[in-house]
């Protein structure tokens, strides 16, 4: 049993990395040119670190499922990137944003990763802009900041909703360059299936090619593990279709601990379902609660009426509506965090408040922000009196001059106006926290295997803040991972070429040769999305929102079940050496079966509140913050990381237990 | 409502394919269009038959995997969408829809709906980048300064998703808007001026051996492009293709 050593360099946090890069062992570049490196997704995080290492003279092989680096899942990403810069003078600093991380986090991060991290943001805008990601500017040329909820600072870059996109094809742009140098071999279609490990380190993948349906074995030195989170055990989630745990699992299931499985975000402003067909949500910008309040009728009968299409929303007067994150934390109110609002939306939706036929949707308004833009419009223009009509048309110009893409996506989904109704939204899952556990250079519990990105657990606790994903992303590869593989590569510059005709390489491969023919013979007779429905419906009512003891124990036991199901009657039509992608789907709904019971297993451990997490029977009671979710520091402030033992059931925990010593760990009030 | 559909079927990149008929009995206006498609798969896998193979993956119109050609149109009637964001309130009961890949000699068919535009990535190989390290010791992101309006504009050309619904638009398969918006973007701004000539030249050369076609000045990638991508890029990377051929080499 490995033990867990975070590797955390001595020192003060400010001087940590400075230190620990001063004295870390590097490759000379002669050598570095016979070291291969694997690097499996291309998103943020995977697509900055084949570039990075390739640049630095490695031989890098990277994979996508998708047919182009450039559509890996970051590209969806819309608000911003955060980084400590100050441009703004409104008094940020690293530190600041190292305190914000770990505080909107609910102090279950680790602090020497987070410091870290904002001690690298600011190279990465430096680096963004130097590559030719067109951030927004202002009129003076230089570049424009916006805040995100959580804090009090304007920290936050981007390029309009695109912000995802934009720096996506920048690191994509940056891999181009190798690629085109042949210092980066790129396999798009590809689908990693499975670890291989050669005298205990990470040697090499078994990767399925999805045009032909071969299975091909490759080496490497190192595997960087950079595929993203898995949402999708939800089966609907803000994610793309293809995002899964598939590589982050594989490499679990060779003795990768998994950390905090149960750390999932609920973003507050999705679009509701609108009907079993449904295949995913789709998010509406954290940015809107700038200017939208949230609010459902304070009466049933109104709830009723407008259930059955009696009244509308713009018909019930400001009395009778409850702007209930208003009413509950004053202090913050719309722009609470993400875990707040989506838990008091859903409090208000089960209470029988819900606005829409299914009873899951509150609305987001933005009436009171079109009438105050298009008064203080009509103001500086020196119109006088200017009619309730002009002051909306004025108002309107000006929430879509700062919304007009999102207005336009909501429409074109809902087919409603939201420019004259208010938007209907309710919380879906959006990001995952928890992830493979990794120390301080990022290496899993096998050396030699790295975890990136969302991919790992690392630098958010039980809640990210907004704009911190393509921050942590972007870090991890171009600037964390670079200079930490060297040093574990340093031993590795006499190793030569690792042949793949090795008992591990055979065995590997035929473990997963195992996998497809069974699916390929088994004559079931339901699809794989059939199952995957099932599973993401049990996991949203018992291991969604709000989790207590009895929901998640009956999880388990209903998971359990689909999973002997599946393998009992999924049906895979066609054939396996070709393209097949219902193939591709069942490989990775098995391996989200398993996940979704260590997910539950895991939530069912941590008896406390915290962050996204919680626990309904772990709630202050009483005084200023009656209803709100309880942490326990003293029994839970840990990292639980799970070792594979056979079957989730038997998974076990092993406990990395987080010190502060720079932050005073207090409770997250709103109020 | 009730559609007919009429759906490419192509078993491989070497199949003839063909055209084949399906009845949906049961959509809801209220489904994307790849909803729909999900529909049709789940029908013909009970059915015991071989699903449609389509690309697709976020589902909200930024990733550009969808690819489909609908009623003659790259992502269908609707405008400024891609085919993920199409919904079938779009048509009528009753209707027959047409479902095609992507037609182009640079696109070929890999199975039913899914084209290899992997010649848009070499494209990108070829110069699509600045050559700039990542190591992050470059100067202060506000030491040069971009007027807004360039920025702006260098933004608008950076939002191609790279669909492909350009070239599978024009008569002529051309993929000069494409490539286009990536030569504006960089020319457009002070850290893509040094390496203009040779970036436009590459990627030109490239987008010709790839087999696309010529631009003809139709404008009909332009009416087709889900993302608005304005054909003053054209006019854009054909300056600066001129430029750089009329003057010196490197």
């Amino acid at each position: 049993m490995a033990t867990l050593d975070a590797k955390i360099p001595e020192g003060p946090i400010k001087d940590k990395w400075t230190n620990h890069k001063n004295h870390i062992n590097l490759v000379n570049p002669a050598n570095k040119r016979s070291i291969d490196i694997i690097v499996v997704g291309t998103g943020l995080a995977g697509g900055s670190a084949a570039a990075s290492l390739a640049e630095m003279g490695y031989s890098v092989k990277a994979f996508c499922f998708q047919d182009s680096p450039r559509r890996a899942h970051s590209i969806a990403a819309q608000g911003g990137i955060n980084a400590a810069k100050n441009y703004q003078n409104d008094g940020d600093s690293i530190f600041r944003l190292f305190y914000d991380t770990v505080k909107g986090g609910d102090y279950r991060s680790r602090e020497a990763n987070v410091y870290r991290l904002a001690e690298v943001s600011g190279n990465i805008i430096d680096q963004c802009v130097a590559q030719g990601v067109p951030f927004a500017r202002e009129y003076g040329g230089l570049l424009d900041n916006r805040s995100f909820g959580g804090v009090l600072v304007s920290r936050t870059f981007y390029a309009k909703g695109q912000t995802g996109q934009q720096l996506l094809l920048g690191a994509y742009s940056a891999m181009n360059r190798q690629i085109g140098k042949g210092k980066i071999k790129m396999y798009n279609r590809h689908e990693m299936l499975e670890l291989v490990k050669v005298e205990g380190k990470a040697r090499g993948i078994i990767a399925r090619d999805l045009v032909t349906g071969k299975l091909e074995r490759h080496s490497a030195h190192a595997v960087v593990i950079a595929s993203g989170g898995y949402g999708n055990v939800f089966y609907l989630s803000t994610n793309a279709m293809g995002s899964n745990v598939t590589a982050a699992w594989r490499v679990h299931k060779k003795g990768a601990y998994f950390a905090n499985p149960c750390y999932t975000q609920i973003h507050p402003t999705c679009i509701p379902r609108s009907g079993d067909y449904q295949s995913k949500l789709t998010l509406m910008s954290e940015s809107l609660r700038n200017d939208g309040r949230i609010w459902v009728p304070a009466k049933k009968e109104d709830v009723m009426a407008i259930r059955e299409g009696k009244m509308n929303a713009v018909d019930i007067p400001a009395e009778n509506r409850d702007y209930f994150l208003e009413r509950r934390y004053p202090a913050f109110g719309n722009l609470v965090p993400r875990d707040v609002a989506s838990r008091a939306a859903k409090e208000r939706c089960d209470a029988g408040f819900g606005v829409n036929k299914t009873g899951e949707a509150v609305y987001l308004d933005f009436a009171s922000a079109i009438h105050r833009y298009g008064s203080e419009k009509a103001m500086i223009s020196g119109e006088e009196n200017p009619s309730e009509s002009r002051i909306k048309e004025l108002g309107e110009a000006v929430i879509e001059s700062k919304y007009g893409n999102l207005f336009q996506m909501y429409e074109k989904i809902t087919d409603f106006n939201p420019y004259k109704t208010p938007m209907m939204i309710y919380p879906a899952v959006h990001y995952t926290m928890g992830g493979i556990w990794v120390d301080y250079n990022l290496m899993t519990t096998i050396p030699g295997c790295y975890a990136a990105g969302e991919a790992n657990f690392s630098d958010h606790g039980a809640n990210r803040l907004g704009a911190s994903a393509l921050m942590q992303g972007l870090a991890d590869g171009y600037f964390v991972l670079p200079y930490t593989i060297g040093d574990y590569l340093s031993d590795d510059i006499r190793t030569g070429e690792i042949s793949t005709e090795t008992t591990e390489f055979v065995e590997a491969e035929n473990a997963v040769k195992k996998r497809v023919d069974g699916f390929m013979n088994n004559k079931g007779s339901k699809s794989v999305d059939h199952f995957h429905k099932l599973l993401g419906k049990v996991m949203w009512d018992k291991v969604g929102m709000a989790r207590n003891e009895k929901g998640l124990k009956e999880a388990i036991e209903e998971i359990r079940q689909i999973r002997a199901d599946f393998h009992k009657d999924v049906m895979i039509p066609g054939e396996p050496y070709e393209m097949n992608m219902e193939l591709e789907k069942a490989l990775r709904v098995e391996d989200f079966l398993e996940l979704g019971e260590l997910f539950a297993k895991d939530a069912l451990d941590r008896t406390e509140s915290c962050g996204g997490h919680f626990r309904e029977e772990s709630t202050e009671v009483g005084g200023p913050q009656d209803g709100e979710a309880k942490r326990d520091d003293e029994n839970f402030a840990y990292v639980a990381a799970w070792e594979w033992t056979g079957d989730p059931s038997n998974s076990v925990v092993h406990k990395e237990q987080l010190t502060f010593n720079d932050i005073e760990l207090k409770q997250r009030s709103y109020k | 409502m009730k559609v007919t559909l009429k759906v490419w079927r192509q078993k491989s990149a070497s199949d003839k394919g063909k055209i084949e008929t399906y009845q949906l009995a049961e959509v809801s206006e209220h489904m994307s269009f790849l909803e729909m498609m999900d529909v049709l798969n789940e029908q013909l896998i009970t059915e015991g038959k071989i699903p449609v193979a389509f690309d697709h993956d976020c589902r909200e119109g930024i990733c550009g995997s969808c690819s489909m050609h609908i009623n003659g149109e790259p992502h269908g009637p609707d405008r400024g969408v891609t085919t993920c964001q199409l919904h079938m309130r779009m048509f009528k009961d009753g209707d027959t829809i047409y479902i095609e890949p992507f037609r182009a000699k640079g696109f070929p068919v890999i199975k039913d709906l899914v084209v290899d535009r992997s010649a848009f990535d070499r494209i990108q190989h070829a110069g699509g980048f600045i050559s700039v390290p990542t190591s992050g010791n470059t100067q202060d992101a506000n030491s040069i300064p971009i007027p807004k309006a360039d920025a702006d504009k260098a933004f608008d050309a950076a939002t191609c998703i790279g669909c492909g619904a350009c070239v599978a638009a024009c008569k002529n398969a051309s993929a000069m808007l494409f490539v286009s918006a990536k030569v504006s973007q960089f020319s457009l701004l002070p850290q893509g001026k040094i390496e203009a000539k040779r970036r436009v030249l590459q990627m030109v050369e490239q987008m010709d051996k790839e087999g696309f076609g010529n631009c003809s000045n139709t404008g009909a990638c332009e009416a087709e492009c889900p993302k608005g991508i304005s054909l003053e890029n054209i006019a854009r990377m054909n300056r600066e293709y001129l430029k750089a051929s009329a003057s010196s080499s490197e």
